[in-house]
């Protein structure tokens, strides 16, 4: 499959990636041999079998519905690039 | 303005925070409110290498709202990963369902005045909430609080059913006395827990297509997604009649200055890459799974309601608003379950008593008289202890607090005179200080014995049966 510019530019901006020329063209070709490996998959045939949703053979793995105490919030927040007054605090985000 | 007859055709998707105790995938409380990141773990705020498990609660709180919609229940269903950036969700994603939702295919009757109607459910989805953000002005950042992260949600999306305001209105307040009943969510649309997106696009009376439509999102009272229909409608023909077209976008509606504006370009538009949540297992409901729920399910609103008309006699009107909300038909059969006078107690109800419960803050609705109280007020009128208007008046005065009626009425001396005597002395002092106007009415002027009843109230500090009170007045006159 052939890997467009355009189809580079529009998953890093999905991806919210930055890549210069440079690692454009090196990603382009590293996609395309993933592609082209999992194009594999395509080659057996699969008549009569059912999508799959799991990998695993288990459902209604379920819990109860049980609060548990939280985690302190000096530790939740202990991985925050930055924060102030108990919350995140992040680039200003406007929809 | 052309001649051309606009039709809107609106869809709407509400979401609903379950009343679970614990969030969706963690046991984190769903608690509203408390200070910043306090109901947080490591699940819910998004850390690398953590494991969601499904809440079993909320399964059975969807299959609960799918039965009462009468949908088909999804029998063997899946989650899956709605991907975006956004800082209310930590993960960067949104566990949510787009493939196998949990119900499918239902159905809501409405009526309003002058239509009935079925407006039909196209699924019902189970997510996760999504965190706040507050904007801080002075550092130009944004703060990000997790505490309503991973709150479930029910996603209930319609079909495009609605071609006005009142229907969207009637559905919206059928399906919120619905989940009410059905005691899966508190539908506090102040706080959140009940918010509506609404899907508007206006088409030429008679075409078949749809015309583009725009999405307004997270209108929080039923007031303001009436006025925010009325202006997108507006908005969009006058875009038309102008020769341009309508863009499909998202739009945030601005109640306080009843604006919509665009949030999202068309250049932006999302994509979510949905594909199946590999962390969660499926979800397999069994027949009698569902049909013990089913058998558990409590008494409707539209049960409730025949019941109300036939087994009281209320009318369709009253007995539709009483079990429109569960909150004031529960407390109807309280108080009816100390009086027996249905009519009575529904009157009772439907006046200054809904006013009042409605006096707060948006569409809450907060009952704080307790229904032993009211019944004293309406057995206190029965008894002629006290006349309907003191009646009124104590009803006032005891709400807010939930005062002791009767001890009200003894404190400020409000029950009735039952002494015949002083009531005809007051008369004769009336009449004798109003020898005119008894003169007009031996003249056969008949209304102005209204003026000397209202003199003999005052009299009496409005402490008099009136139908005593009129009986004397009239034997007096004669």
């Amino acid at each position: 499959m052939i890997i467009t510019d355009e189809i580079i530019d529009y998953v890093s901006s999905l991806a919210r990636l930055d890549l210069s020329g440079e690692e454009k063209t090196k990603i382009k070709g590293e996609i395309e041999k993933i592609i082209d490996y999992m194009e594999v998959l395509n080659t057996l045939d699969t008549t009569g079998v059912e999508p799959m949703s799991h990998v695993l053979p288990v459902t209604n793995v379920f819990r109860e519905d049980v609060v548990a105490p939280s985690v302190p919030r000096e530790e939740i927040l202990a991985n925050a690039p930055e924060a102030d007054q108990g919350a995140f605090r992040v680039p200003k985000t406007v929809e | 303005m052309s001649e051309v007859k606009y039709e809107t055709v609106i869809g709407l998707e509400v979401h609903t925070e379950l009343a679970t105790a614990s969030k969706i995938f963690c046991s984190c409380t769903t608690e509203f409110g408390g200070e910043p990141n306090t109901h947080c773990c490591p699940i819910c705020t998004g850390m690398p290498g953590v494991l969601p498990v499904l809440n079993q609660k909320v399964v059975e709180f969807g299959i609960a709202v799918g039965l009462a919609t009468d949908c088909e229940i999804t029998l063997y269903g899946k989650f899956d990963r709605k991907n975006y950036f956004y800082p209310d969700l930590p993960k960067a994603f949104q566990i949510s369902q787009l493939y196998l939702p949990i119900c499918r295919n239902g159905v809501v009757a409405i009526e309003g005045e002058g239509f009935q109607k079925n407006i039909r459910i196209h699924e019902i989805h189970m997510e996760e909430d999504a965190g706040k953000l507050i904007h801080d002005p002075i550092f130009d950042t944004t703060h990000a609080d997790y505490n309503r992260c991973g709150v479930p949600l029910l996603e209930i999306v319609s079909e495009p059913d609605f071609r006005n305001a009142e229907e969207v209105i009637a559905y919206l307040e059928t399906l919120k006395a619905i989940l009410q009943y059905l005691g899966v969510s508190d539908c506090k649309m102040q706080e959140g827990s009940l918010r509506a997106d609404v899907n508007l696009s206006v088409r030429p009376l008679g075409q078949a297509e749809f015309g583009t439509r725009t999405e307004m999102k997270n209108i929080n009272s039923f007031r303001a997604i009436a006025r925010a229909i009325a202006a997108e409608r507006k908005r969009q023909i006058e875009l038309i009649e102008d020769g341009g077209r309508v863009v499909q976008e998202t739009r945030r509606w601005d109640d306080a200055k009843g604006v919509s504006y665009a949030m999202r370009s068309k250049e932006d538009a999302q994509d979510y890459r949905y594909f199946p949540e590999p962390d969660l297992s499926p979800v397999v409901i069994s027949e009698e799974w569902k049909e013990e729920i089913r058998k558990s399910l409590p008494m409707l609103p539209k049960e409730r309601k025949a019941k109300y008309m036939e087994g009281y006699g209320l009318s369709s009107y009253d007995a539709g608003i009483i079990t429109g909300i569960k909150a004031l038909a529960d407390y109807f059969d309280e108080v009816n379950a100390i009086l027996g006078q249905p009519q009575e107690v529904a009157n009772w109800l439907l006046g200054d008593f809904m006013r009042l419960a409605k006096a707060g803050e948006g569409d809450s609705f907060d009952i704080l008289l307790s229904p032993v109280h009211l019944a004293e007020i309406i057995l206190m009128v029965k008894n002629n202890v006290i006349n309907r208007n003191t009646a009124k008046e104590v009803f006032a005065a005891v709400w807010q607090e939930d005062l002791d009626p009767r001890q009200y009425v003894e404190e400020h001396d409000l029950a009735m005179v039952g002494d015949g005597d002083l009531i005809k002395d007051t008369v004769a002092k009336v009449l004798a200080a109003n020898p005119k106007t008894v003169a007009e009415f031996k003249a056969g002027k008949e209304k102005v014995l209204g003026f000397l009843v209202g003199q003999c109230m005052k009299e009496l500090k409005g402490k008099a049966d009136p139908a005593t009170l009129n009986t004397l007045l009239r034997e007096a006159l004669q």
